[in-house]
C-alpha cells in the first residue's frame, strides 16, 4: 500500500495571503496575518457571505502577492466546513479559472495542497491555488447551537477560527518547495463526544505522522517542525504520547495551530478548530518563517473530524483523517 | 461495514477520559447556585408587588409573573446579554423559566436570516420544542388519569 | 412584616439556587445537554405534582419553586388536575390552560424580539 507521493519536480508555494477575525488578529499570530478585520461580519449580512467573503479575499490577495492575475491560473482547490462547501463554491463564481472543491473537515487545506501539488507535479496544470476558510458564527450555528443560547462550554471543547488562508502553488517562480505529501486513512477510535475533537483526531494524526516517518526512513528529528491542524491542548499530548508509543519522540519538533493561533490568557479553551486554523496559520507565520529560512524543512499536518450534526445525533463516534505536506524552503 | 461500535477503542477512551480536563465542580455548583438564586429572588419581587399593588393571586399571579420572567429573558437574550450570563452560570440560567425563554429567543433571532416565516418562526422552538411536547402531552395523561381516578373512587 | 418578607426572600433563594444546583450537578457528572435537562426538569415537576408533592414546595418557597422550569411543569400538571374534577374536556384542556401565558409570551417576546434584534458573534 502506497501512502507518500514523493514530488519529482517539487512545486513551489510562491504566494500566499491570509485574512484573520478581530479575535485571531489580537492573538499571538497577529504581526503575520495580512488582512485583519475588526469586524466579523466583513460588511455582509450574514455570517456565510462574510465567510465567502474572505475565502474571496484570501484567494484575490494570494494570486496578487505571487506577481499574477486570475488569468494566469488554472485551478482553485478549495473547501469550508459549511453543508455544501457554499463559501467556497459561492467565491469561486467570482474567478474565471477552474475550480474543484474538497471537503476534508478541517484537513481541507491538506487535502488541497497534495492535490494541487500532484496536478502541479504531473505537468497537467502549471498555477493552482489552494485554500480553506472557517467562521465561528457559522459553524456554531451549523453543527451547535445558536450564538444567543446560554449554555456552558465544557473544557475540552475547541473555537472555531475566523478566518482563511490561500496558497498558490507554481513550477515557475520562487518559494518553499512541496516535497512529499501522505494521504491520511480515516481513523475511529470510538470518541463520540462532540465537543471533544482533538481526542477524536489525535488518533489519525498519530497514524499519518508515523506512517510518513516510516515512508520517508526519517526520523522525527530530520523536521525542524512537525505542526498538527487543529488538535488544541489535549490532543497535542495524546498525538505525542500516541507517536511515543509507536516509537517516535516528536515533545520537540511538535506544534499545534489550534495552540498557536490564540494568546493563552483567552477563553477558548482546547485552542483553535476549523478549517481555517491550519491554514491562517500556514499561509501567514509558518510560511513568513520558511521564505526568511528560519524554517528549514516542515511537515504539515492538518486533522479533520469527520462529523456532521446528523451523525453526532444519531450516536455515531467521530472519525478523524490527517493529510501530511512536507515543505522545504 | 464496520459500525460505530466496531470502532471502539476502549483503552484509548479510558485514557483520554484520565488526560481530559474536569469542569470546575465546586466554582461552577457555587455559581449555578446564587444567580439560580437570584434569578428566583427578582421573580418573587415581582408576585409581592403584583400581590400588593394588583391584589392578584393564585393561577393569576404566577400567570403574570412567568409572563414577566419570559420577557425579561427574551430582552436580555436580544441584548446579547443573556448568553454571558449562561456562559457563566451554566445551570443557574438554564432552569429558570428565564432560561425557557432564551432557548426560544436566540435560535429564532440566529435564523431571521432564512427568513420571518421559515427562518425565524419555523426555528424558534428548535431548542425549545421538546419542553412545549413534552409539557402538554404529560399533563394530557396526568389530566385523564386523575379523571378516570375522580369517577372511579 | 419586613423580617417574614426578608425570611421568604431567604426560603425563594435557598430553593431556587438549590434546583439550579441539580441541574448543574448533571451537567457536571453525566452529559446530559442542556435541551434535555430543562425536559427532564419539566417531567418531574409535572410528577411531583401529580403525586401531590410539589404543591408544599411552591407554598414553602413561592418564586423560588415556581420560576425554575420544574415550576412550569406543576403548572401544566396543576390545571390538569383541578380541570379533571369537572368534566374530561377540562382535564384534556385544563394543562395547557394554565400554562397559556408562559407560552404565548415567549411566542409573542420571541418573535418581537427576534425581529429587533440579531445575533451578535462572540469572542469568548
Amino acid at each position: 500500500m502506497k501512502r507518500t507521493i514523493f514530488f519529482k519536480n517539487k512545486p513551489k508555494i510562491i504566494g500566499t495571503s491570509s485574512i484573520a477575525g478581530p479575535k485571531e488578529s489580537n492573538g499571538s499570530l497577529k504581526e503575520f496575518i495580512e488582512t485583519k478585520l475588526s469586524d466579523d461580519m466583513y460588511g455582509e449580512k450574514t455570517f456565510e457571505k462574510a465567510e465567502s467573503r474572505m475565502l474571496f479575499t484570501a484567494i484575490k490577495n494570494s494570486i496578487i502577492n505571487s506577481k499574477k492575475t486570475a488569468k494566469d491560473v488554472d485551478a482553485i482547490i478549495s473547501g469550508d466546513l459549511l453543508n455544501q462547501i457554499i463559501a467556497s463554491t459561492f467565491s469561486a463564481r467570482n474567478f474565471p479559472c477552474g475550480y474543484l472543491g474538497v471537503y476534508n473537515a478541517c484537513a481541507t487545506f491538506t487535502e488541497a495542497l497534495t492535490l494541487g501539488a500532484t496536478l502541479i507535479d504531473g505537468g497537467y496544470l502549471d498555477t493552482v491555488v489552494c485554500a480553506t476558510s472557517s467562521h465561528f458564527s457559522s459553524a456554531e450555528r451549523q453543527y451547535r447551537y445558536p450564538l444567543e443560547l446560554g449554555c456552558t462550554r465544557p473544557p475540552q471543547s475547541q473555537w472555531t477560527v475566523t478566518g482563511a488562508g490561500a496558497s498558490v502553488l507554481s513550477m515557475q517562480g520562487n518559494g518553499p518547495k512541496i516535497i512529499s505529501a501522505t494521504i491520511g486513512k480515516v481513523v475511529d477510535f470510538g470518541v463520540t463526544d462532540a465537543n471533544n475533537m482533538g481526542a477524536a483526531m489525535a488518533s489519525a494524526a498519530a497514524d499519518t505522522i508515523f506512517n510518513h516517518l516510516n515512508d520517508c526512513g526519517f526520523s522525527s528529528d530530520e523536521y525542524d517542525l512537525i505542526v498538527t491542524g487543529d488538535l488544541g491542548t489535549l490532543g497535542s499530548r495524546i498525538v505525542k504520547d500516541l507517536l511515543w508509543e509507536k516509537g517516535f519522540d516528536v515533545e520537540k519538533q511538535h506544534v499545534d495551530c489550534g495552540e498557536l493561533i490564540y494568546n493563552i490568557c483567552e477563553d477558548e479553551y482546547q485552542g483553535g478548530s476549523g478549517a481555517g486554523c491550519s491554514s491562517v496559520v500556514f499561509n501567514s507565520y509558518l510560511y513568513q518563517r520558511l521564505r526568511e529560512k528560519k524554517l528549514n524543512k516542515i511537515l504539515l499536518v492538518a486533522t479533520g473530524a469527520l462529523l456532521s450534526s446528523v451523525s453526532s445525533q444519531q450516536g455515531e463516534s467521530i472519525p478523524g483523517i490527517a493529510h501530511a505536506v512536507a515543505v522545504e524552503c | 461495514m464496520k459500525t460505530s461500535n466496531d470502532c471502539l477503542n476502549q483503552n484509548y477512551l479510558e485514557y483520554v477520559k484520565q488526560i481530559a480536563p474536569k469542569t470546575k465542580q465546586k466554582r461552577s455548583i457555587l455559581h449555578a447556585f446564587w444567580v439560580g438564586g437570584v434569578i428566583c429572588c427578582i421573580g418573587q419581587s415581582f408576585r409581592f408587588l403584583l400581590e400588593g399593588v394588583f391584589n392578584l393571586s393564585g393561577d393569576e399571579l404566577s400567570s403574570y409573573v412567568s409572563m414577566i420572567m419570559v420577557f425579561l429573558g427574551a430582552f436580555l437574550t436580544g441584548l446579547g446579554i443573556y448568553d454571558r450570563i449562561g456562559k457563566y452560570a451554566g445551570g443557574g440560567s438554564i432552569v429558570p423559566i428565564t432560561g425557557f425563554a432564551n432557548s426560544v429567543v436566540s435560535p429564532a433571532m440566529e435564523f431571521k436570516t432564512e427568513g420571518y416565516i421559515y427562518g425565524t418562526a419555523a426555528k424558534m422552538f428548535v431548542v425549545a420544542g421538546p419542553i412545549i411536547v413534552f409539557g402538554i402531552a404529560s399533563s394530557v395523561l396526568v389530566g385523564i388519569l386523575y379523571f378516570i381516578g375522580y369517577r372511579i373512587f | 412584616m419586613f423580617l417574614e418578607t426578608l425570611f421568604m426572600f431567604v426560603k425563594v433563594f435557598a430553593v431556587g439556587g438549590g434546583i439550579c444546583v441539580v441541574a448543574q450537578l448533571l451537567i457536571n457528572y453525566t452529559k446530559i445537554t442542556a435541551g434535555k435537562i430543562l425536559v427532564y426538569f419539566l417531567l418531574a415537576g409535572v410528577l411531583l405534582q401529580a403525586v401531590g408533592v410539589y404543591q408544599y414546595l411552591v407554598d414553602f418557597a413561592g418564586a423560588g419553586a415556581t420560576v425554575p422550569i420544574c415550576g412550569f411543569g406543576y403548572l401544566l400538571a396543576d390545571g390538569a388536575i383541578k380541570g379533571a374534577k369537572e368534566s374530561l374536556f377540562k382535564a384534556i384542556t385544563g394543562g395547557i390552560t394554565s400554562a397559556a401565558m408562559g407560552i404565548t409570551a415567549a411566542i409573542v417576546f420571541g418573535y418581537i424580539f427576534s425581529l429587533i434584534f440579531k445575533s451578535k458573534s462572540k469572542k469568548n
